[in-house]
């Protein structure tokens, strides 16, 4: 069960007619050691992690430095009135994956998907989707297992850090990892899970990563909002047939390359973009109080 | 292959808000705390590159701190971790380098008690998962690829068979293995790249072996 690249986990599944969580798991007890219920188990664990984070969030929460909270349960709020533009099921998504966030930075407790900057997006589609295609528990855990799967593929061949290759590494791979999930839970193929990952990766890129203050905050947790929202569409897009003209592969060593090529400045020192803004820097000044 | 367990990518959980910043600090920290067999009296922490210039906004200092008192990433207890350090009577220092390092993670730590101390230089190398780059100003040349462990010994003979046959016994196997000593006849320093993961009670059962002082798990 060994895969070190998309195409080779893809070719895997097909190959074997297994479904690439399944894939996941046989890798993860080969290369560990494990049985398949630990394996399973702590998965489940982890899922619980996540779905405490998602109802703390959205009962509402306040960040340590006061900047940010509140926003997954003013999205619930607009969602219940019935009448949204978006629609419902993503207006969720995005509303979980910013509650999961706002934990986070209540220094609360979350499960990293695959970092804790991005760890709204993953959790966040998968309990709006959930209401949809209602999956047995163990439908939820062969989700995780999934986006773990193509997660694992971009951490070994790029990075999935902030600090290395910017915010197209962590939220970028985030989306990209839960498009790949949804579209195996919703019944694609291994490959339109690989074009999913590939059409919302490439979206992402050159996305830089500019905390102001520092803070895993502005502009994180709306990026997680944007990154979920992002990979339901992907999802959606990989199921009707669309597919990416560059492999996925490809996509993820363009990630590489251009977080390579990204400035210090842009890449988690809270130096440039919206962390050098004027209003960027007087919150690092009110917080902390200096510049 | 850096990142073996689909769990280094989903996980670790953890106390919030990052994970290379805060979940990886939380991890260096834990390592010194193993290799001095429990918490130290003193630390200096030095932060270099990404982590120097945000570490306050990442809770890096306070994460760090918690790994020394010997928190795993997940224990609530990380949040108050400089509030027990100062009720414990561990007494911190931090330290900002301007120097750059390989990689933007980067955190030494010297910690110790009255008797003995250790020198760690760790990194956060994403999502959580941390490589040890040092100990005691001996440059580790891990892969990171496999399962590592440290073993801490007065320097005398037999300490490597003893600990080698443990692994043997276990049905582990050694990839990769260094010996260090400072001087002749004191404290030396193993480590080991192992084909299999080893167990808290393998860990357990290396420690209690004669001249063992500590040992810690520097990879999973």
């Amino acid at each position: 069960m060994i895969f070190r690249t998309v195409r080779e986990l893809v070719e895997l599944a097909e190959k074997e007619n297994k479904k690439i969580s399944e894939i996941m798991i046989e890798r993860e007890m080969q290369v560990m050691n494990k049985s398949r219920d630990e394996v399973i188990e702590q998965m489940d664990k982890n899922l619980q992690v996540m779905e405490e984070a998602v109802e703390k969030g959205l009962r509402g929460v306040t960040s340590v430095s006061g900047l940010t909270g509140g926003d997954a349960v003013l999205l619930q709020d607009y969602i219940a009135k019935g009448d949204t533009l978006s629609g419902t099921l993503l207006l969720d998504a995005v509303s979980k994956a910013m509650a999961t966030n706002e934990v986070n930075a209540a220094m609360g407790r979350i499960c990293a998907t695959p970092t804790a900057g991005s760890a709204g997006v993953v959790p966040g589609t998968l309990f709006a989707v959930k209401n949809k295609l209602n999956p047995t528990r163990m439908q939820m855990i062969e989700y995780l297992f999934t986006a773990g799967a193509f997660g694992y593929v971009v951490a070994n061949n790029a990075f999935i850090s902030g600090a290395a290759g910017g915010c197209q590494a962590e939220i970028g791979s985030a989306s990209g990892m839960a498009a790949a999930a949804i579209v195996e839970m919703a019944g694609g193929t291994p490959s339109q899970s690989a074009h999913a990952m590939a059409i919302t990766l490439k979206n992402m890129l050159g996305l830089v990563c500019d905390p102001v203050a520092g803070l895993v905050e502005v502009p994180c947790i709306k990026r997680n909002a944007m990154g979920a929202a992002n990979a339901l569409l992907g999802a959606d897009m990989a199921l009707a047939g669309v597919t990416s003209r560059i492999p996925c592969d490809e996509v993820i060593e363009a990630m590489f390359r251009v977080g390579q090529m990204m400035p210090t400045a842009l890449k988690e020192t809270a130096q440039g973009g919206l962390a050098a803004t004027p209003t960027g820097r007087r919150y690092a000044k009110e917080i902390f109080g200096e510049g | 292959m850096k990142f073996r367990s689909v769990f280094d990518i989903i996980g670790p959980v953890m106390i919030g808000p990052s994970s290379s910043h805060t979940a990886g600090a939380a991890r260096i920290g834990k390592v010194a705390h193993s290799l001095l067999g429990g918490r130290p009296e003193w630390a200096d922490i030095y932060f270099y590159g990404s982590f120097a210039e945000t570490y306050r906004g990442h809770g890096t200092d306070v994460a760090i701190v918690g790994g020394l008192l010997g928190f795993d990433t997940h224990d609530e207890r990380i949040i108050s971790a400089l509030k027990i350090a100062e009720e414990v009577g561990m007494n911190v220092r931090f330290f900002v380098e301007k120097e750059v390092p390989d990689h933007p993670n980067t955190a030494k730590i010297i910690a110790g008690t009255k008797d003995h101390s250790v020198e760690i230089v760790g990194i956060s190398i994403g999502g959580g998962k941390i490589e040890v780059a040092e100990i005691n100003g001996f440059t580790l040349k891990l892969t990171g690829e496999h399962p590592a462990i440290v073993v801490l010994n007065n320097d005398r003979f037999g300490c490597i068979a003893n600990v080698a046959s443990v692994l043997a016994k276990n049905k582990i196997n050694i990839g990769h293995m260094e010996v260090s000593r400072k001087e002749k006849g004191k404290t030396a320093l193993m480590v080991l790249e192992t084909d299999e993961n080893v167990a808290e009670e393998i860990l357990a059962e290396i420690a209690a072996l004669p001249n063992i002082l500590h040992v810690a798990r520097i990879v999973e």
